[in-house]
């Protein structure tokens, strides 16, 4: 890859805009959480943001929104990934790893299927307790 | 120890950005046997008596979750270093920021790998917060030394945004299409 200049950076997202609103809205309302606390980048997040991009690239769904959190208290079962997408309930996914990333993108955000192995709800027992 | 230096540097970065910082700069120069790391920030920073107590694994602010006893952002920098004949400075002033100054030896066959420096560097832009951050990047080999750099609101004015899947695999290609200029 020869080295990219502002303009044509520019230039790249104009085209992807363009490509993006001749093909409907999917993905728009779709949100992806990842926690990147020191537990979730130990555990690998930095790898599952990678993987993330590259299979919602795959797919064609580049409208779905990406955010970093820090340490959403799964710290027993990072990376974690939040999944917030219409006509689904909010779902938080733990040991998340390159390929079950890839596995959510397909499964929960294409054809609207939880991938049920990696659900987790509750956070660490040492915040819980009381 | 976290698994790669870049990982170490992007807790460290979560940390400014969680501290509230609105600027945070980063340069990270990399020669055949070091990689120096230099953050500074205007977060909220830390007192003397904080500050030693972010060292401590087994200690947290406790402000985002209650119960929690340990914090191991700073421990782990510190193992890293002190196993691997690094060394590291972190000065801090409550109200003001807080610098740190890393160099990891990667001579010391202890020292975890660099890691992915691309990955490390558009992730540090996209976390979430209205802080603007600058990260120098340099790479010396023998007695050439080639750099770039990238700032956020420029890449925030140019992208658009820096939460959509097509903005951010477009930010990684161009912060790869730089990184590649330098090797």
């Amino acid at each position: 890859m020869s080295k990219m200049t502002l303009e044509e950076l520019r230039n790249l997202r104009e085209a992807k805009k363009k490509e993006a609103a001749q093909r409907d809205t999917e993905g728009k309302d779709t949100l992806v959480i990842v926690g990147m606390g020191t537990c979730g980048i130990a555990a690998g997040a930095k790898d599952v943001v990678d993987a993330l991009l590259d299979e919602l690239k795959k797919v064609g769904n580049e409208n779905v929104i990406i955010r970093q959190a820090g340490c959403m208290g799964l710290c027993h079962v990072e990376p974690t990934v939040e999944v917030r997408s219409p006509g689904i309930p909010n779902t938080i996914y733990g040991k998340v790893d390159g390929d079950v990333a890839r596995k959510i993108v397909r499964q929960h955000i294409v054809d609207g299927h939880l991938v049920n192995k990696h659900v987790y709800d509750k956070p660490a027992a040492d915040i819980i307790e009381q | 120890m976290h698994y790669t230096l870049c990982d170490c540097v992007l807790d460290l970065i979560q940390n400014s950005v969680e501290a509230g910082s609105s600027l945070v700069l980063l340069d990270l120069a990399q020669s055949s046997d070091s990689l120096d790391v230099s953050i500074r920030d205007n977060g909220c920073g830390m007192t003397e008596e904080e500050l030693k107590r972010a060292t401590d694994p087994f200690y947290t602010d406790g402000i985002k979750h209650k119960h929690r006893k340990v914090g191991l952002g700073i421990p782990f920098l510190v193992q890293t270093v002190s196993m691997t004949d690094g060394s590291f400075d972190i000065r801090s002033e409550k109200g003001t920021g807080t610098e740190i100054d890393i160099r990891f030896n990667l001579d010391n066959i202890d020292t975890p790998p660099v890691g992915n420096v691309i990955s490390l560097l558009y992730q540090v832009l996209c976390f979430q917060g209205s802080y603007d951050l600058t990260a120098d990047r340099s790479l010396r080999t023998g007695s050439e030394e080639l750099s770039y750099q990238v700032n956020r609101k420029e890449m925030l004015d140019v992208l658009g945004d820096l939460e959509t899947a097509a903005s951010l695999g477009l930010l990684r290609d161009y912060i790869t299409s730089q990184e590649e200029d330098l090797h």
